[in-house]
């Protein structure tokens, strides 16, 4: 019999970035609001403190910061015929665990998504003919356009902290910023970081071949910045020690050093760790929940009521929840009825590594949002129809850190040990760098996510099953990358050049780090046959259910996620507070 | 630049750095890291059996051997490095998911599927394996001449002789990867003695501030720090 706590107002549902900020706003507008977080506490001090988070193996390489398998995974296959299989230990993606989420270790990429991407389906019909999108593939609108989101977007910036170089002011278009970017009502709160010799050299090379290289928007620090809520970050030192890891500076936008501290302080605001919800209550008629049941610290089961919930985990658990408490119907390829696991989409990413004897990077004089970005053959530059694909890439360069043990990047052919290996290291870490192409990915009826038949997690819930493979069109966006960014590389000199991009046939492996950028399952569009939710991310059956995250993406966008979920959530909470509590009702 | 030059210039400088010209951060003789943990000879293994722990240090000498510039395994203590973390949470997979059905026939792509734990893995897979080298060459795997002990070591790399008894789990790959971690982790991990990896490539460790070296094209001057705080 689970203990039964206080009703409150509303339970979040983790405590990364999207309940960070759904408490904060939920706070200020008086409600008694209480976040329960599987993961354990992390604050700046003491967990990210100088100098024990200077340590590879315990956090780049053990996963210190991230979700155990062991707790919490899912299984994965690669088509229908395929068995699913656990990912038994982290390698793909990384989902985060503990306060912060995935929003403390992350390197801090701060994009907006290109206007078209938000209608990309008609955009697609309008300008190159329905026939380019294929049957198999299964990409939306979303149901809002960039000029709606454009004040949220702003919104998140500033809170965030994010420093970076407008490139299109009001339509005004900006030297030395992204030409291609939709207009911003505002510049960055911060101007650019200095960038390191890689990112200054690929944006010298790009510059002569006509293209318009733009700093990497950065939830990394410049100056001295105090945000809305009065938390206060201070410049970054370059220590390489970001992405996988808690900032020990202050520098890098979190939840811990943007939100957490202030939000702490607010008398109507409680959290709870190591609390993990198992499943929302519904009301006996399906269309209310009541609340929530979770597991305590101490292996209690609890029953929280409240009068909303929001879900703010990662998006595979968001996804995972529903499933798991009968939120909406469950999607099935088959028939492609229903709408909980449909269009689970990833990244499209490859690169070019070039070698230059000559040439000392400092490899370990980094950041995580260190770069140079050019978007000459993003989304909306490209001519679908003439290109043959659906998609497009953002195109950068810029160390993030040299850490040896995972960043020993040694020219195709080195010897993996031996006498050969240990020389190659010596002549070649710090000599080289690398060109990366970070795409989009379209959604297809075949990759989805459902509950897996057989394996359970601790408490005897099925685990979340991905199916999930590469598919030809994002293979030809990413082969046309490719075809771009070899003369780019070529044309800087390198003594040894290597390309690595996804080929025809490419099969989904689970085992080296690609990117935690997992959107969909639980998407958001104009219409409750083929989305999750509506556009204020309420779910379309029960409405005091508000879902933030990634999983509203209909389809993968060409950038990072986290600008555009922080955006989406700023808007949501926004209907909530002044539309929703004065008449809780399905808002559309 | 010619590579010769590239490496003559870099010499150098690393005179340079010695003599103390370059290096007016307060740097003393003294200061340079003296090592808390016993040499390897000295070193009682927690996990491997003394036969274990014999195959360890003549495979991973043979992984990263002395010859040549820079530490080897043995120099950097990387066998050490191996038996703790076999000992701790990594070897006892705990924080994997390592509930069955496990299958052993499963695309290497969908990831580690075997029923073992890293330490159980070491175990089952040098056990077969010096069985292996005793049925082909007449000896335990420590006791082959070098060019065999490679030649051993690409056929498992390559997957030319299957070990069984790990049920799915890499041998060569766990310990390839648990070699170069050893080589390069904080030497409070046991490996990376006196951190000779990180001087072998030029890695500043933990120092972990570089706000006046953001773009700056030449060598960086300072030694590697450790976490304890030790100079390198």
């Amino acid at each position: 019999m689970a203990r039964k706590e206080k009703k409150r107002d509303v339970v979040i549902v983790g405590l990364g970035w999207t309940g960070s900020i759904l408490g904060m706003e939920l706070c200020n507008e008086g409600l008694d609001v209480l976040a329960l977080e599987r993961g354990g506490d992390r604050d700046t001090v003491p967990d990210f403190q100088y100098p024990a988070i200077a340590d590879e193996l315990k956090y780049g390489v053990r996963y210190g910061f991230m979700q155990k398998p062991r707790n919490s995974t899912v299984t994965v296959r690669r088509s229908e015929s395929e068995t699913a299989l656990p990912y038994r230990h982290l390698g793909s993606f990384l989902p985060g665990d503990g306060v912060g989420g995935a929003g403390m270790h992350w390197n801090g990429h701060t994009f907006r998504p290109m206007a078209e991407e938000f209608q990309l389906k008609s955009y697609v019909e309008q300008n190159f003919g329905k026939d380019l999108i294929s049957d198999e593939m299964a990409i939306q609108d979303w149901g809002i356009s960039y000029q709606e989101l454009e004040p949220y977007f702003d919104r998140f910036e500033k809170v965030a902290g994010i420093a970076g170089q407008a490139g299109n002011l009001k339509g005004e278009i900006r030297e030395g910023g992204n030409p291609f970017e939709a207009p911003r009502s505002n510049d960055y709160p911060m101007p650019p970081l200095p960038q390191t010799v890689d990112s200054n050299k690929f944006a010298d090379a790009a510059r002569k071949m006509g293209y318009h290289p733009y700093p990497r928007p950065s939830g990394v620090a410049s100056k001295a910045y105090t945000n809305p809520y009065g938390m206060q970050l201070g410049p970054c030192n370059f220590c390489g020690f970001c992405e996988r890891f808690g900032c020990y500076q202050y520098s890098k936008s979190s939840p811990q050093t943007c939100i957490l501290d202030a939000l702490k302080r607010k008398e109507n605001f409680e959290y709870r760790t190591n609390a993990e919800v198992l499943k929302i209550e519904l009301a006996a008629d399906g269309k209310t929940a009541k609340g929530v049941t979770y597991m305590d610290a101490n292996g209690e089961e609890v029953y929280q009521p409240a009068d909303m919930v929001i879900l703010a985990a990662y998006q595979l658990h968001n996804v995972h929840l529903m499933l798991l408490s009968g939120i909406g119907q469950a999607y099935n390829p088959a028939t492609g009825d229903g709408v909980i696991g449909k269009n689970y989409a990833y990244q499209t990413n490859g690169g070019t590594a070039l070698f230059f004897k000559d040439i000392d990077f400092n490899p370990f004089v980094g950041n995580g949002s260190n770069g140079h970005v050019i978007d000459d053959f993003a989304i909306n530059r490209i001519d679908f129809g003439a290109e043959g694909f659906i998609g497009g890439s953002y195109i950068s360069s810029g160390t993030f850190n040299g850490q040896p043990i995972r960043s020993m990047r040694l020219p195709g052919g080195t010897p993996k040990w031996g006498a050969g290996w240990k020389s190659a290291i010596k002549e070649w870490y710090g000599h080289s760098m690398a060109i990366g192409s970070h795409g989009s990915n379209m959604s297809y009826h075949t990759n989805h996510l459902d509950l897996d038949p057989t394996y359970k997690d601790k408490y005897g819930r099925p685990l979340m099953r991905m199916t999930f493979n590469w598919k030809s069109n994002d293979i030809r966006m990413t082969q046309f990358m490719k075809s771009k960014i070899e003369p780019l590389a070529e044309s800087m000199n390198p003594d040894i050049m290597q390309s690595s991009f996804k080929k025809e046939g490419a099969m989904y492996d689970v085992r080296p780090y690609q990117t935690t950028h997992n959107v969909g399952g639980a998407i958001m569009g104009s219409d409750p046959k083929s989305s999750a939710l509506n556009k204020f991310l309420q779910t379309w059956d029960v409405h005091n259910v508000f879902v933030m995250g990634a999983n509203a993406f209909p389809q993968n966008i060409q950038y990072n996620p986290t600008g555009t979920v922080g955006a989406l959530a700023y808007w949501a909470v926004e209907a909530i507070r002044k539309d929703y509590l004065p008449n809780p009702r399905p808002l559309v | 630049m010619s590579e010769e030059n590239f490496k003559l210039s870099r010499r150098r400088f690393l005179q340079a750095g010695a003599v103390g010209t370059m290096l007016s951060a307060g740097y003393s003789a003294s200061a340079i890291a003296q090592s808390d943990t016993p040499h390897l000879s000295d070193y009682q293994p927690e996990y491997f059996t003394a036969a274990e722990w014999d195959f360890i240090v003549a495979a991973t000498d043979r992984l990263i051997p002395a010859d040549g510039e820079g530490p080897g395994a043995l120099d950097a203590h990387v066998p050490i490095f191996i038996d703790r973390q076999l000992v701790g949470s990594f070897g006892q997979a705990a924080d994997w998911y390592m509930e069955g059905p496990h299958d052993p026939n499963a695309p290497a792509a969908l990831g580690y599927q075997s029923p073992l734990t890293p330490a159980e893995a070491y175990r089952a897979g040098i056990a077969e394996l010096n069985t292996w080298c005793k049925e082909n060459h007449g000896a335990v795997f420590a006791e082959l001449e070098k060019e065999t002990k490679d030649a051993v070591l690409t056929s498992l790399e390559k997957g030319d002789i299957e070990l069984a008894d790990t049920k799915g789990a890499n041998l060569f790959d766990l310990l390839l990867q648990n070699t170069k971690e050893g080589y390069f982790a904080d030497p409070m991990y046991g490996g990376n003695h006196e951190m000779a990896a990180w001087n072998h490539i030029g890695f500043p460790g933990a120092r972990a501030s570089f706000r006046e070296w953001v773009g700056i094209e030449k060598p960086y001057p300072l030694g590697p720090v450790d976490i304890s705080g030790k100079r390198g």
